[in-house]
């Protein structure tokens, strides 16, 4: 706990952000409604662009990926400003930037490299994620889509669901089976798949929300050149183990901050509306408070220890798995005040923060239910025994 | 930033926890609870030569000269083991009251109208009115005790606890002295103690998961069990960043933070712990019922839940 300010350097860099988001925000395309898919591609790949041209791409990747090598700690403060200056959220980049970008900077061949990291980077494609299936959502590596080698190509046959941006995606991080022999989590391969490959059929999801966030995908003998995966075969779980240790780390940076101001306007709406005089709802937007202001400590925490250990980008370990279960919970208790807040209100889905109570229900389910981040906790970080 | 332990601080919190190991280990903690003795003298001055009071006084003064961090680990130590005694009021009354920095003088307070721990023990009293810190000690003090308090059967039975039955002379005023300050500070270092607490009955009840076995393996592969222990780390942890993030910083809303955090942590975590110990939990002869009173006990004092609610919402507007 020894300095908790920002050197000279890093607040320079905040500066010089901060004047660089004054300039382009304003510049920005209208918003697309949700269900705007082609418009919200668009409007996020717009933003990768202007992040590129002005060398903010892949800040956290490694110099030699493409990236800028910044330190976790500049990255930090990336994801607070742009928040804190309400540009546009990673969106529909965030696969590619997040998942399958490290994962091949990290495991690809320099021709993957060369082929699949500068399109991220400047936005002009976009990758979704072929992971869950309706048989293996918690349990990943029970899944079955299976993949069978043909000369120099896999055919891989099989259905995923919840495939983020699946309808606008370019390519798909695709985990099939590739020796149904082996032990489960032995015979996964991890393949780059282009999403407009003969075979491929994608099926929008309509979520609790009423959006089609997420869609399912189904796979019918799709060809997939061998030269197109990444790692060796059969050691695509491994692989995979790379790219989710990068999604529990600074990816929910953006979001507590988001969080922090979304708890001051509910304050300042409590206010206005007389609903602050409840002593037993002002009580807990104060302890509310508490939450969020030390899971922002225990981000600095956690990028502190990644810059220590000499990392650069996300924050790999179970030191997240910490993290998104008290996030995840804290985030439906904002949204849970928030109804409160708004009294009768609260049953109007026109109304600020409605949606975004419902939307928070997947929070504890996505990217590894809480259930599962418990196991995660007490095997690998306190020692208890696997088990039932 | 690097909001992590310096090589120094880790070194500090080795060092004190070996030396409360050797000191106050548990043998000696159970006699404690057997004897009834609420403050030893012999391991309150081991700790003032080892500098625990004086840490944050200057070096020129005879302190360590260190800072409110280093006060933090100091205290998570002493909540880890259930060092009782009014460690808080004796740390921060060292250079104001004489021989507290030694360890020669116990010190014990009165904030508003909350009972007064370990007051039978002390040899002086801090006491916190308004804005003002007074001091009573020798024959006032011994007056104070004998005409205006009463003791009461104390729900920790380390802490003895008094309560004020009567208005009376507090004392003068100690120059310099902002009440203000030294309330910031214990809410701090309680809430270190409670810290220290909930991370210890976490190792406790997760030792207890990987040795006890019911229908042939061991209780801590149950996932009800796993589930009750991952949520005890998050507790700790969430707790500890805040603790040490509001020692830094030292602010009174972060402070008031890491005390509702920390409260949560020590009691949800010492019934977590509890329940993971079963029927034997249960007994007086199990620690973890010394844990839970001792937290439920901290979280009355200083700075309640209701009213740290309110310091945080209060700093939403």
């Amino acid at each position: 706990m020894t300095d908790l300010s920002y050197t000279p350097e890093e607040e320079e860099f905040r500066a010089r952000l901060r004047e660089w988001l004054g300039d382009v925000l304003p510049g920005l395309p209208a918003k697309p409604r949700p269900d705007d898919w082609p418009g919200r591609r668009a409007y996020d790949t717009a933003w990768q662009r202007m992040l590129y041209d002005a060398g903010y791409a892949g800040l956290h990747w490694p110099v030699d990926a493409g990236g800028r090598g910044a330190t976790p700690t500049q990255h930090l403060i990336f994801l607070e400003e742009t928040e804190k200056a309400g540009a546009p959220y990673v969106g529909a980049n965030f696969v590619g930037l997040l998942h399958a970008g490290p994962t091949i900077a990290t495991e690809g061949t320099a021709e993957q490299r060369a082929r699949w990291l500068p399109p991220v980077l400047c936005g002009d494609e976009i990758w979704c994620q072929g992971f869950s299936e309706p048989e293996a959502g918690s349990d990943l590596a029970s899944l079955r889509t299976r993949a069978v080698r043909d000369g120099d190509h896999y055919v891989a046959s099989g259905q995923k669901i919840w495939t983020s941006h699946a309808e606008v995606a370019d390519w798909c991080e695709l985990l099939v089976r590739t020796d149904p022999a082996a032990p489960k989590h032995r015979g996964i391969s991890w393949l780059a798949m282009r999403m407009d490959a003969p075979g491929v059929t994608v099926r929008p999801l309509r979520t609790l929300a009423g959006s089609t966030e997420f869609a399912e995908m189904f796979l019918d003998e799709v060809r997939v050149p061998v030269s197109h995966r990444v790692g060796a075969e059969n050691d695509g779980w491994r692989v995979t183990m790379v790219t989710l240790s990068f999604e529990r780390g600074t990816a929910f940076v953006g979001e507590v901050v988001a969080c922090r101001r979304t708890l001051a306007a509910l304050a300042a709406e409590a206010r206005a509306n007389g609903r602050w005089d409840d002593p037993v709802l002002r009580r807990t937007l104060g302890r509310l408070n508490a939450e969020f202001r030390a899971l922002w400590r225990l981000t600095q925490w956690n990028v502190s220890e990644a810059q220590r250990a000499g990392g650069s980008g996300g924050v790999p370990g179970t030191g997240g798995s910490v993290f998104k279960l008290r996030y995840s919970q804290a985030r439906q208790e904002l949204y849970d005040a928030a109804a409160e807040v708004l009294g009768a209100d609260g049953a109007d889905l026109d109304r600020e923060w409605v949606l975004d109570r419902l939307t928070s229900l997947s929070y504890t389910i996505a990217a590894g239910t809480s259930q599962i981040q418990q196991n995660i906790v007490a095997e690998r970080i306190l020692g208890l025994p696997k088990g039932r | 930033m690097d909001f992590q332990l310096s090589d120094d601080q880790r070194a500090l919190r080795t060092g004190i926890r070996e030396l409360l190991a050797g000191r106050f280990g548990r043998d000696r903690m159970r006699a404690a609870l057997d004897a009834g003795t609420d403050v030893d003298r012999v391991v309150w001055g081991e700790l003032g030569a080892a500098g625990f009071f004086a840490l944050r006084l200057p070096e020129a003064e005879g302190g360590v000269g260190l800072g409110l961090p280093e006060s933090v680990l100091l205290f998570e130590e002493a909540g880890r083991v259930l060092l009782p005694g009014p460690l808080a009021a004796s740390h921060l009354a060292a250079g104001a009251v004489k021989g507290a920095a030694e360890g020669g003088t116990v010190v014990a307070v009165l904030d508003e109208c909350r009972p007064v721990a370990h007051l039978g023990a002390a040899d002086a009293l801090i006491a916190l009115v308004g804005g003002e810190v007074r001091v009573l000690e020798g024959a006032a003090l011994r007056e104070f005790v004998r005409g205006a308090t009463c003791p009461v059967r104390s729900l920790d039975p380390l802490t003895p606890l008094h309560r004020v039955t009567a208005a009376a002379s507090l004392g003068d005023p100690l120059p310099g002295a902002e009440a203000a300050r030294f309330r910031r500070e214990g809410v701090l270092l309680a809430a270190a103690e409670q810290l220290g607490s909930a991370a210890r009955t976490t190792e406790m009840a997760v030792q207890h998961a990987r040795g006890r076995e019911q229908f042939g393996s061991p209780i801590g592969a149950f996932q009800s069990v796993k589930h009750l222990c991952a949520q005890m780390l998050v507790r700790a942890e969430l707790a500890r960043t805040a603790v040490y993030a509001a020692a830094v910083t030292a602010d009174p809303v972060e402070i008031a933070g890491a005390k509702l955090l920390a409260d949560e942590a020590a009691v949800r975590n010492a019934r977590d712990c509890l329940q993971v110990h079963g029927g034997m939990g249960f007994t007086w002869e199990a620690d973890v019922h010394l844990h839970l009173k001792r937290a439920w006990l901290r979280a009355g004092q200083w700075l309640t839940a209701a009213e740290a609610e309110e310091t945080l919402a209060a700093d939403l507007c």
